[in-house]
């Protein structure tokens, strides 16, 4: 299924929504159904800092383990509270309520992909 | 028991068998496969003579048992009160008879299929709950190794927990010797500092003045006996927002306030004192807990409650992606091998007992102790402290030798802590005699008897709350009920003594009834691992000859049998290989390279070790990349520590270019650890020490016929050549530090090893030593050759079998798999929706434990049937392989729905099969007999298939309340 066009997204299986320098991201379809029946979601605190690239957040499912990547540099401004009561969420709905975390960029995200690239990229 | 040969006891195909087989594959013997199997380069005859071992031609198995014996004579048993976390303890014998002794309990696996495991995994359930009731904390694994390390894994569990970031470790004064020399050990490689501080004096000052540090460790009792409130200590390092770790005696806290309600967040400990005999130090089920909110810290296996396809309640492990097996170097432990068997034994001993009987046990310790004291301080002689549990130091100036003598040629080991002082511990076991015959070395005479209710407890310290209310504590308290109970446990689960267990990397053989024999004698089982060296002459000899054995077996120097799993031996030979470098300057070769296909335990270990890992490539045919090793080789040439390297490799091939391999990472200085898990492939074949390799370590619980326990014990020894002896494990309070080690020349001496401990025990897990010992003692090396050759068979005529039916992944020198092959069910699932759990379940229904699922490759099933399964066997398990592979041909082909078909609904219950109308797409004959040879052999599973993810979203880790079952 291809992904939502309004969106952009990481090679690292992460979508953006990007609104002037904040972000709500997520993973997508493809990392949620590579992981499984998610079963618990570990994510950062407000106003955390974040580098590119590093690892902010941790998506376990019954067999394996994601992690989330900061896209650029910046902080936290929110965590997604219901994806932590219900991780499931990130299963059944990966672009809507199983978003996982708004931030504040310094600087906008590199090497981010169209959902055209990104369907290329898994294959759809 | 026979006269035959044992060798033809052990291996399951005999020669018309083997030669129907041979024709399968094309071959006229067994030796000619290995050997076209085997890259020529390693073959042992390049190196020695074959048939040119010296181990000693193999026995028959009542030869062999008479030598046990005559072992077993050379140990003196006498009544040991030396404590130290070791007690005196009597075994129920309903458990002995139906768990110790009971295949239906030691044959089965680590309950990876939770489906085929509920009766352990209730078991391990109970010990859980038996933990967290009496240390009063929200969660408890099943199990830790051993006390000793128990108490390591919470000082990193409070190392990850703890906001604070200055890695020190406060650790009480009055800890027991092994824990801290362990602390010490274990700490060092990570840059934790430990400091050794009197906690119970800055308690007494209520001050509470301590330094900063993450976490904080007491002893509770202490080691001197001494029973003193730590609330205070733990109240102001939590307040500075370090970790509380508590080790704390299970039978004590009967009647002392627990961990948990003294604010502690950690407790750790033994089991041992529950049933569970000495064994000259283990094996014995170590526990750990946590308070709520640390449970994702854990270590080890955890059981929690889920729900299977029905709804009902059902067992399984629980957290798994904490674990090294899918974190790799990012999980909590590198702990996989637990202490299962004799977790359950401390359960069943807690239910057996039941909170009244426990009491009343811990009550006459108690005011035995009580009674031996007020003996001593009345005729004049000065009890160190007053407020104890089971334990007293008595000052006796210049005198504590001659007493300990004194008390050994009265049938007493007692422990000398100084010239002046002598400590002893009570237990269950002593009797008024004995504390008469005590006394009288201390130069008091009279009788002593015990009142209970009668012993001196800090104020404060009683304890008020209660446990194990839940009705298995307190409903099978006659022998009756007990053995209907575990009887009751055992056939829910499917163990070696029900069919196969071909699980690739496990080594599921035999383990023979006859090695099993010495491990309950009491010339064995009743020794304290601190006991004299006169008293253990037996066991030590025994303990040579394996290590000479296991020497020659594998190319090495020398071996070390301390570490009580193969994650322990991988840290134990890590760890050398660190102090070798240091020694020779090099400080800074920290980088261990690891091939992706490796078990996650390598890179768990090698963090541990204070190693950073590297990962290196595997090409295509699933071998180490060769372009990419050497690429990582030069990219980290001045910092390379090791390349840790598993043979045959996890993908069940012997890999063609292992001698390049080695020689690429010796050229850049680096040390070459080969690890031994696959060495049921190899043995009299080829040795790691001829090939390359550096150190090793071995799983006795695999290729030496320990039993896995249900998920334990097991025993890693540490093999290495001389260069890195001087840092294998030592131990501070071992009977000798000496062992065998072949010498430049071949011959036959003895080398120091100097390193720290692995294991709270100097010999690791010494009780089930004679199994090995009796395995190779029977085999020969003939034997052992044969063994090898058999399991290599097994598993190339199931690759052949099935290969049209399955694709084999990956095969080497002349397509040939090793022990084990990988079928490859992607392709199988791209064509039919049907996925390697469907098979894995269905498998049950035609009464078979799966292989193992999804490792080292996703999507796949790896096979390893061992030598010990017969042609029968082995072809009922293709039978099924092969009828599983049509009925998702017919799923494919639309004879049954996607979602209402055998393989998406297995397993079947015969609840599921009879009640109420049946309404799916296929028949109840189809679900439960789809092979007609089952249809008298029938394993009724029971429970259906469980819902891994409730269980983790819904984590619950006791016994489920009864009203759960209605």
């Amino acid at each position: 299924m291809p992904v939502p066009e309004n969106l952009t997204y990481t090679s690292e299986h992460e979508w953006l929504l990007i609104d002037g320098d904040t972000a709500t991201v997520g993973i997508t379809n493809y990392a949620a159904d590579q992981l499984g029946d998610v079963v618990f979601v570990e994510l950062p605190e407000v106003d955390d800092a974040m580098i590119a690239g590093a690892v902010v957040g941790e998506i376990e499912s019954t067999k394996s383990v994601g992690e989330l990547l900061a896209p650029a540099n910046g902080s936290i401004l929110e965590s997604n509270r219901a994806v932590a009561e219900s991780p499931e969420l990130v299963n059944s709905d990966p672009f809507g309520a199983g978003w996982l975390v708004r931030v504040r960029l310094d600087a906008a995200p590199e090497g981010l992909l169209s959902a055209a690239e990104y369907d290329a990229l898994v294959g759809e | 028991m026979t006269q035959e040969r044992f060798a033809e006891r052990h291996i399951g195909t005999d020669a018309p068998s083997q030669y129907t087989m041979l024709a399968t594959l094309g071959y006229a013997s067994v030796d000619d496969l290995v050997r076209a199997a085997v890259p020529r380069a390693i073959h042992l005859e390049n190196f020695r003579a074959r048939g040119g071992s010296p181990l000693p031609p193999a026995a028959t198995e009542t030869e062999a048992l008479a030598e046990l014996r005559e072992l077993a004579a050379r140990n003196t048993v006498r009544r040991s009160m030396i404590g130290l976390g070791y007690y005196g303890t009597v075994t129920p014998a309903v458990i002995t008879r139906n768990v110790l002794e009971n295949p239906s309990w030691y044959t089965a696996y680590t309950p990876y299929q939770p489906e085929i495991s509920q009766g352990r995994l209730e078991a391990l359930l109970n010990f859980q709950t038996m933990v967290t009731d009496l240390t009063g904390l929200g969660t408890a694994n099943a199990s830790m190794l051993d006390e000793g390390t128990a108490v390591v894994e919470a000082m990193l569990l409070a190392r990850r927990a703890s906001p604070v970031k200055t890695p020190v470790f406060i650790v009480d004064t009055d800890a027991l010797p092994q824990t801290k020399a362990l602390l010490a050990a274990r700490a060092e490689p990570l840059g934790i500092t430990v400091l050794e501080r009197d906690l119970a004096a800055i308690a007494d000052t209520g001050a509470a003045e301590l330094p900063e540090a993450f976490g904080v460790f007491v002893q509770y009792p202490a080691a001197s006996g001494r029973v003193w409130n730590p609330a205070s200590v733990i109240a102001a390092v939590r307040e500075a927002r370090g970790i509380a770790v508590v080790a704390a005696d299970l039978l004590a806290l009967t009647l002392m306030t627990s961990p948990g309600e003294l604010g502690a967040d950690v407790a750790v400990g033994t089991s041992q004192r529950f049933g569970v005999p000495l064994g000259f130090g283990g094996p014995h089920a170590g526990y750990l807990a946590v308070r709520a909110g640390l449970e994702r810290q854990m270590p080890g296996r955890l059981v929690g409650v889920s729900v299977d396809a029905d709804g009902n309640p059902a067992y399984r492990l629980t957290l798994q992606v904490r674990e090294q097996h899918i974190r790799r170097e990012k999980a909590t432990s590198n702990i996989c091998t637990a202490q299962v068997l004799l977790a359950v034994m401390a359960s069943m001993y807690a239910v057996y007992h039941g909170p009244t009987g426990l009491r009343r046990i811990a009550e006459r310790v108690a005011a035995s102790t009580a009674a031996l004291a007020a003996a001593l301080t009345a005729a004049g002689v000065e009890v160190v402290h007053s407020a104890v549990f089971d334990t007293l130091q008595v000052r006796v100036p210049g005198r504590a030798s001659a007493i300990v003598t004194a008390a050994h040629e009265a049938g007493i080991n007692l422990w000398p802590i100084s010239g002046d002082v002598v400590q002893l511990s009570v237990d269950e076991t002593t009797t008024a005699e004995e504390l008469a015959r005590v006394a009288v070395c201390f130069g008091v005479s009279g009788g002593i008897v015990g009142v209970p209710g009668e012993w001196p407890l800090p104020p404060g310290l009683a304890r008020t709350s209660a446990y194990l209310t839940h009705p298995v504590f307190n409903t099978h308290h006659s022998e009756t009920a007990m053995m209907r109970y575990l009887k009751r446990l055992a056939d829910k689960d499917y163990a070696l003594d029900r069919g196969m267990i071909p699980l690739g990397s496990c080594t599921m053989k035999l383990n023979a009834a006859s090695e099993m024999e010495a491990v309950t004698w009491p010339e064995f089982a009743a020794l304290h691992p601190f006991a004299p060296e006169s008293d253990v002459a037996g066991s030590l000899e025994l303990i040579t000859q394996l290590e000479r054995w296991l020497t020659e077996l594998t190319g090495y120097d020398t071996v070390s049998l301390q570490p009580n799993a193969g994650s322990q031996g991988e840290l134990a030979g890590l760890l050398a290989i660190r102090g070798y470098h240091r020694a020779n300057g090099a400080a800074d070769r920290t980088v261990c390279l690891i091939p992706s296909s490796a078990h996650g335990t390598n890179a768990a270990s090698a963090v541990l070790a204070g190693m950073r890992v590297v990962v290196v490539a595997c090409d295509a045919a699933g071998n180490v990349d060769l372009d990419d090793l050497r690429a990582k080789i030069t990219q980290h040439a001045a910092t390379l520590a090791a390349l840790m390297i598993t043979y045959p490799s996890t993908h069940g091939v012997y890999e063609h270019e292992v001698v390049a391999i080695t020689e690429a990472v010796h050229e850049a200085g680096g040390q070459v650890y080969v690890d031994g898990a696959n060495l049921n492939a190899l043995l009299g074949y080829a040795r790691f020490g001829d090939f390359g390799g550096d150190v090793s370590h071995l799983n006795l619980h695999k290729t030496f016929c320990i039993p896995h326990g249900g998920g334990g014990p097991g025993v890693g020894p540490v093999a290495a050549k001389a260069h890195l002896a001087p840092f294998l494990p030592g131990h501070p309070l071992a009977q000798r530090n000496a062992h065998p080690a072949r010498t430049a020349d071949g011959g036959a001496g003895m080398i120091e090893h100097g390193g720290t401990p692995v294991s709270a025990a100097p010999f690791g897990s010494p009780s089930i030593l004679p199994i090995s010992w009796a395995y190779i003692r029977m085999m020969g090396e003939a034997g052992l050759v044969e063994a090898t050759g058999a399991a290599v068979l097994a598993a190339n005529y199931i690759a052949a079998r099935l290969r049209d039916h399955y694709p084999v992944l990956y095969t080497g020198d002349a397509g040939l798999v090793a022990h084990e092959c990988i079928l490859d069910l992607r392709p199988l699932k791209e064509a039919t929706g049907i996925t390697v759990d469907d098979v894995a379940k269905r498998l049950i229904d035609y009464g078979f434990h799966a292989p193992t699922m999804s490792f080292p490759v996703a999507g796949t099933l790896m096979v390893e049937p061992t030598e010990s399964e017969d042609l029968a066997e082995l072809d009922r398990f293709i039978e099924a392989m092969i009828s599983i592979r049509a009925e998702a041909d017919a799923v494919a082909a639309g004879a049954f729905p996607a979602d209402d078909n055998p393989l998406v609904a297995a397993p079947h219950t015969a609840h599921a099969l009879i009640a109420g109308e049946w309404s799916h797409a296929y028949t109840r004959e189809q679900a439960a007999y789809p092979v007609p040879t089952i249809v008298r052999n029938k394993y009724w599973v029971p429970v259906r298939r469980i819902d891994q993810a409730y269980g983790d979203r819904n984590l619950f880790c006791s016994c489920p309340p009864p009203e759960a079952f209605a």
